[in-house]
């Protein structure tokens, strides 16, 4: 049994001018102590495949399919019992710490409150903890530093703070979203050998959401590509950056610059990100795609395996040899 | 099957490219789509579009005039001075006998234009004071608001009745009194607005691109503050009814024969003990479903034009 | 393309004054040295890439150079011209030359516009009797250009996607056929399918108009693809400035070292395996930078001289200029 297996996931928002399906159908599987990295750009629905899955979905979502957790349904959970699973089980870091830190409380309090509500420790005894963790994501000074109050913190040490408090319970599951964009390179270079260093340490499994694909190869051993609410390609994550085989992930893959490389000029994927309110029927890469025939306009592929080894799945019309 | 793809991509340009200028929706056209949702906001636009037609085509009905006194009636207002058709008083008369009805079209008229030209004022003043100090900046902006700060600093009300009674009782100066004290809120909520407006980077474009600073504000700034502007507008025309009706009320506004919905209401009020609450009702009525449809109209604009504050 | 030299920045250094909020009303406000004196040279039609972490004074050096902020001292020589001492409105005329492209495509364009008039103001501002057929024409040539349909010109930013937005910002820029444009991170807000055609875009525009660019970024890999030479900032400090290759190849300063060595790799085979130079700690604060070499308090090789002399910015050989007492 896997620690998390997600089918069949899908997510839809009702606005004013009808109905958006954010997510489509997403299933994965995730081991306990490795790291899954979703990849996509903005409006490919992975940052909505998570919040799916922790109940985090604006009041107009609503999600369908089965997410298990330890083998148990998470999906449709409510009040308590989600609680007891957000912070326990599976903890999540987002973009910018400062949406998920109060800034009128000092980073002690907000720390311990969590100790307190979930394990009914002491305030002393919770917040003798919290330093524990602070000084394990590398904090200087953790004892002092912990009065102090988040703005007080610079971008990088902030997003630590915000790792050490989604750890405090030791969930079997960190769900990191975009955890290093808003951060510096050698800032990010330091969190990601931090998380690096936690999942050792703890075991813990990690989603990792980029749409940063240098972050993905060097920290995930899975990698899941999605594209307008559709998972594109999935394998492991040599499989996937040594042979991809949608056109999609081709096409990202050679969109980006290296510092490792000289090119004269980048190949590039021509058009738009799709329009969340006006999905075509078929795959929603296919307006972009140079390899798309009549078939990809009306139906979605099958996700099915390439014929390398048995993880790695593609969901294109196209055969893989006649993408050249 | 490629190429026959390829042709129907080549098609799918060319329907685009054939299609002439397509008409952009502004964020206006967005806005206006929004408010016309609200079924409150459309209700209350269209009841008071009626209030305001009554206004002018009342008088062709009148049987009366506003200052006529039908002496047949005066002296027994209780019995004979009821809402009638009969004798022409359709709202029945004040009690002095002179008939009710235009005189409440002539209070309509006076309220709202005091509302409107209130608010007027203060909008013009407030928003091109408020804009320039927050766009200029520093010793000006520190110089522009204390004197803001001073004169919000002094009793509103007091000031206008110390005008109204040094300066004598007439509509141009209650209009001048109350347009004078509006704009002050209205210049410190543009003034905010304008410095995040004024560190967007398309005013920083504009900047770059060499757009002298009196275009930046009259085409950059201003128009992104219309929304808030209008917003807070709607809001400050009852505000100005308000006021009015409460010095009327006082028996300081408007100076007779003319009058306004305060000064009936106040009528209405002293002679409500001799069962003539007709006098009271009907411009209360007035007064009461304009204030409701005003503050509706300021509820659903701000909801269309801030959709994301909802 | 020519080989002069359209601009010289000498010494230039913007300072901020900072109000400590605790302190007293009489007390004199904190210096921040936003720019600490930079210097560089700029030929037509070449590329300057800048980069540095956030904070180091990137974004306020590209508006020191144009005056969106005023210079503390130092020298803007635009063909011969010094910017900082010109007037208002000489100053306003010399911008028709000088545009520039910023990070936040939507924020840039006026949303009470239609992009017809977005892109016709800078004919408006220096040019305001062009007659309106001859600005529609302009508007629809340039649009074709940067890649849109010209049929979109009534409708408003809010209705495009962000690498659109970009090239509106791109097509205002040109449309008065600038001889440099100053980009801002034009790419770091886009999707990374996006950044590629943006940055193709400005490559191509750049070898057909002889354009010179000043391109700022955070993102290493991006600056070394369209850079000619490439400056290092740190706490507005220069660290290092060399032609893009030499760079990457051998940079010789430890913060560039350790800068190129944090940009992930897609490749997970040398990712993985990769030495990676961490530097630890933050970036020291503005208002009260270090002694001597301010890269000193997260330097791997810092010794006493770096505290007490500031290093010397020099040529090391075929114009390989380096700050550091140890440098490779």
């Amino acid at each position: 049994m896997s620690l998390l297996e997600v089918k069949n996931l899908s997510v839809e928002f009702s606005t004013p001018d009808g109905t958006v399906r954010a997510v489509n159908n997403v299933s994965f599987n995730l081991e306990e102590g490795k790291t899954l990295a979703i990849v996509g750009e903005s409006g490919s629905g992975k940052s909505q495949t998570v919040f799916a899955m922790m109940g985090l979905l604006a009041t107009n979502g609503t999600a369908t399919g089965s997410v298990k957790f330890e083998g148990a349904e998470v999906l449709g959970l409510k009040g308590d019992a989600l609680n007891a699973i957000r912070a326990q089980k599976i903890a999540m870091v987002f973009q910018d710490p400062m949406t998920s830190l109060n800034p009128y409380m000092r980073i002690s309090d907000q720390m311990a409150e969590v100790l307190i509500h979930h394990n009914g420790i002491s305030k002393y005894e919770a917040i003798k903890q919290s330093v524990r963790m602070l000084d394990a994501v590398k904090i200087p000074e953790a004892k002092n530093r912990i009065r102090m109050y988040p703005h007080e913190f610079s971008g990088g040490m902030r997003q630590r703070v915000m790792i050490a408090m989604s750890l405090l319970c030791q969930p079997k599951l960190l769900i990191a979203d975009e955890p290093t964009t808003a951060l510096d390179v050698t800032v990010q270079a330091q969190i990601m050998r931090l998380l690096a260093d936690i999942q050792k340490e703890l075991g813990t499994a990690i989603i990792l959401i980029t749409h940063d694909l240098g972050v993905v190869a060097g920290n995930s051993d899975d990698t899941l590509v999605m594209y307008g609410g559709q998972v594109m390609e999935v394998g492991t994550t040599e499989a996937v950056y040594a042979t991809p085989t949608h056109p999609y992930t081709q096409g990202l893959m050679s969109a980006v610059p290296r510092v490792d490389v000289v090119l004269d000029v980048l190949v590039t994927i021509p058009g738009n990100p799709p329009n969340m309110m006006n999905m075509p029927a078929g795959c929603p890469f296919t307006p972009r795609c140079r390899f798309a025939i009549d078939k990809c306009v009306e139906t979605m592929p099958e996700l099915v395996k390439t014929g390398g080894d048995s993880s790695h799945l593609r969901a294109c019309n196209v055969a893989v040899e006649d993408l050249v | 099957m490629l190429v026959l793809n390829k042709v129907k991509i080549q098609e799918m340009a060319d329907n685009i490219a054939e299609m002439d200028a397509v008409k952009g929706r502004s964020l206006w056209t967005d806005a206006r789509r929004r408010f016309m949702q609200n079924k409150a906001a459309t209700a209350s636009v269209f009841v008071l579009t009626l209030i305001v037609l009554f206004s002018f085509i009342g008088p062709y009905f009148a049987v009366w005039t506003n200052e006529q006194i039908d002496w047949a009636v005066l002296g027994r207002v209780a019995e004979l001075g009821q809402p009638s058709f009969a004798n022409g008083h359709f709202f029945g008369t004040d009690s002095l006998g002179r008939d009710l009805y235009s005189r409440v079209i002539q209070g309509t008229r006076i309220s709202l234009s005091v509302g409107f030209v209130g608010a007027t004022v203060a909008v013009i003043i407030g928003t091109l004071y408020g804009a320039i100090a927050g766009y200029v900046g520093g010793r000006v902006d520190q110089f522009m608001m204390r004197i803001v700060d001073i004169l919000m600093a002094i009793p509103g009300m007091f000031v206008l009745i110390l005008m109204l009674v040094v300066f004598g009782r007439s509509i141009l100066m209650l209009f001048i009194a109350i347009g004078l004290l509006a704009w002050l809120d209205m210049s410190r909520i543009v003034r905010g607005q304008t410095l995040s407006i004024k560190n967007k980077e398309f005013v920083e474009a504009a900047r770059a691109t060499g757009v002298k600073n009196s275009k930046i504000i009259t085409r950059h700034i201003v128009p992104n503050l219309l929304g808030v502007v209008v917003v807070y507008a709607s809001l400050l025309v009852p505000g100005m009814i308000l006021i009015e009706s409460s010095i009327s009320f006082l028996g300081l506004g408007v100076q007779e024969p003319s009058t306004s919905w305060g000064a009936l209401i106040s009528d209405g009020a002293k002679t409500i003990r001799y069962d003539t609450e007709w006098q009271l009702l009907f411009p209360l009525a007035f007064f009461v479903t304009s204030l409701f449809c005003f503050y509706f109209i300021g509820d659903g604009l701000r909801d269309a034009l801030d959709p994301k504050d909802r | 393309m020519s080989n002069e030299t359209i601009m010289q920045v000498d010494n230039l250094k913007v300072y901020f004054r900072v109000k400590n909020p605790e302190a007293m009303p009489w007390t004199r406000p904190d210096v921040l040295k936003a720019v600490d004196g930079v210097s560089f040279k700029l030929k037509a039609g070449e590329t300057l890439g800048i980069v540095g972490e956030s904070g180091c004074g990137k974004s306020t050096l590209a508006r020191g150079i144009i005056r969106l902020i005023e210079a503390e001292e130092g020298q803007v020589l635009w063909l011969g011209q010094d910017l900082l001492k010109l007037s208002n409105n000489e100053m306003r005329s010399r911008r028709q030359e000088i545009q520039m492209i910023f990070q936040d495509p939507l924020a840039s364009l006026d949303p009470r516009m239609n992009i017809g008039e977005i892109i016709a103001e800078p004919i408006k501002t220096h040019h305001p009797k062009t007659p309106k057929a001859e600005v529609k024409q302009m508007v629809e040539d340039v649009m074709v250009r940067v890649g849109l349909l010209p049929n979109l010109v009534n409708r408003y930013p809010h209705e495009f996607s962000g690498g659109q937005c970009q090239r509106i910002g791109i097509a205002r820029a040109l449309i008065l056929k600038p001889k440099l444009i100053v980009c801002d991170e034009p790419v770091s807000a886009l999707d990374v399918s996006i950044q590629a055609q943006v940055v193709n875009l400005l490559k191509e525009l750049q070898d057909e108009m002889g354009l010179a660019l000043i391109f700022i970024a955070h993102d290493l890999s991006i600056v070394k693809h369209i850079s000619t030479r490439i400056m290092v900032l740190y706490l507005g400090n220069m660290m290092e400035l060399a032609d893009s290759a030499d760079l990457y190849d051998r940079p010789r300063h430890p913060y560039t070292q350790a800068l190129i060595s944090a940009v992930p790799i897609p490749d997970p085979l040398i990712e993985k395996n990769k030495e990676l130079i961490l530097i630890e700690g933050d970036l020291p604060s503005a208002i009260n930078p270090p002694s001597g070499c301010v890269f000193r308090t997260r330097c791997p090789k810092a010794q006493d001289i770096c505290a007490s002399d500031k290093p010397v910015f020099e040529d090391t050989g075929k114009g390989h200029m380096v700050a550091c007492h140890f440098h490779d």
